[in-house]
């Protein structure tokens, strides 16, 4: 363990900010990609393009009701991680990128948690488990509330 | 001669980014489609709003990088009071500008060792489990309620851009006992005064506990939250000033995300909204970085001021009038 600060980042520092920018590249060149196979129609979208911006007016309940109602017809409306299945649709893959972002973070303190408790750095380390279980816990979508 | 031309090009250049984020038309726009129930009908010139997202995202990119502030905090008072788009849509989008800005910067910072881990991890921990709680309470809120309550916090942050001072190397004579036992302290090398600073922090437990407001904030109003955080970790817990703004920023990383998900889960993601935004927000960034060198800040700054000061009135407003006060 080592007590003191030096001019240049810690070991697990560098390895965080190494995960975050691969991440982050792989999320940003996959959200245009996504959206240029949507928005120039090679993948058909779930809801038409011109159909779109009827809707984003509306509180997002009333707005998922009238996507599941008018293209989905489905049991339940979309929230939680039930795009998934709707991967295959224009408008939805482009989830898959934003989750991407969302999740790197999740990645980063899951890889640099091992080391902290290696080098008896016991206090961050519960920290940073802490915030797996928290961040685990958002992305899981149990805590997705309605109006 | 020359300069006096550069500056009526500069200010004409400015005059044209305020005229473009606060376009008249884009409040009629706005109102008449918020308030009126909108069938599901096709638009065939249903792009004319993304790429309006697109320009006027581009010159708050601009905005911000000259002015120092967030794209976030920009993005969802101007977007929701001036666009059609739902709030709930404009804060789950705001959400994620401000995290792919604090995801582009965040490894550089780390890896320059200005953002510090140690520093972020426990108010990360805070601010994240707030910003849960602050996007479920926002979410679960009447838009009217929430509205309002933006317009009062863009006021709250016009209020502390006005009066916060900031200090380069503020002085802390003793690290606290929290703060000790964690080891948050840090060794820098200042390139512009070529010193190289030892740094430690004070008030731990206050700064931390100040991290539930700003992380359920950031959470309930998709602002993100560099504004707090700055002067949280700059002026009460004496973090020196640029260990703080990039602490701040890679601190977004974590905070967003944990709101960001909530957004997502909710269904409050329209790509065509969240995508056009992001590519303006980050040319707008690049453009306004090479501006750097040409602006004004003085000029730039009371500019950011009086958006955010319009902005924030025009919320109360929205929020007033929603709810049949005005």
């Amino acid at each position: 363990m080592t007590n003191e600060p030096t001019l240049q980042a810690t070991q697990e520092q560098v390895l965080y900010a190494n995960i975050l920018e691969k991440g982050m590249l792989i999320g940003l060149v996959m959200m245009f990609v996504t959206f240029a196979l949507y928005v120039f129609g090679i993948m058909t979208p779930a809801v038409p393009l011109d159909k779109v911006a009827s809707m984003w007016g509306q509180p997002v309940h009333e707005y998922l009701v009238a996507v599941n109602e008018n293209f989905l017809h489905g049991d339940h409306l979309i929230t939680g991680w039930a795009w998934m299945p709707l991967l295959g649709k224009g408008d939805f893959l482009n989830f898959l990128p934003i989750a991407i972002l969302s999740g790197v973070t999740i990645v980063c303190y899951s890889v640099i948690a091992p080391g902290l408790f290696k080098r008896g750095d016991k206090a961050m380390g519960i920290m940073a488990v802490a915030e797996v279980v928290i961040l685990a816990l958002a992305a899981s979508g149990l805590l997705a509330v309605g109006h | 001669m020359f300069e006096e031309m550069k500056g009526r090009a500069w200010g004409g250049l400015m005059s044209l980014m305020l005229t473009i984020m606060l376009c008249p038309a884009m409040v009629w726009a706005s109102e008449a489609t918020a308030e009126s129930p909108v069938p599901i009908s096709a638009s065939g010139d249903w792009w004319h709003w993304p790429l309006i997202l697109l320009v006027v995202t581009f010159f708050m990119g601009i905005v911000a990088v000259l002015g120092g502030v967030g794209g976030g905090v920009l993005f969802v008072p101007i977007i929701s009071g001036f666009f059609p788009f739902h709030l709930d849509f404009v804060r789950g989008t705001g959400l994620l500008v401000a995290l792919c800005g604090a995801l582009a910067a965040g490894p550089g910072l780390l890896k320059a060792n200005l953002a510090s881990l140690r520093l972020a991890l426990p108010v990360a921990l805070i601010a994240s489990t707030m910003a849960i709680v602050g996007a479920m309470v926002g979410l679960a809120l009447p838009t009217h309620i929430v509205q309002l309550s933006l317009g009062g916090t863009i006021l709250g942050i016009v209020a502390i851009m006005l009066t916060a001072k900031k200090s380069a190397v503020p002085d802390v004579p003793h690290a606290d006992a929290l703060s000790s036992a964690l080891r948050i302290c840090g060794i820098y090398h200042d390139q512009a005064t070529n010193q190289t600073i030892n740094w430690k922090i004070h008030r731990t437990i206050p700064g931390l506990l100040t991290f539930i407001i700003i992380g359920f904030m950031a959470g309930m109003f998709g602002l993100g939250a560099g504004w707090a955080n700055v002067p949280v970790l700059n002026l009460m817990m004496g973090a020196p000033l640029k260990i703080s703004v990039a602490t701040s920023k890679f601190l977004l990383s974590i905070t967003d995300t944990s709101a960001a998900w909530i957004y997502l889960n909710k269904g409050c993601v329209i790509p065509m909204m969240v995508v056009p935004s992001l590519i303006g927000i980050m040319l707008g960034s690049f453009v306004g970085v090479r501006l750097l060198k040409i602006a004004k800040p003085t000029f730039i700054r009371w500019m950011v001021i009086a958006i955010l000061l319009f902005a924030g009135v025009k919320a109360v407003t929205k929020g007033l009038s929603s709810m049949g006060i005005m």
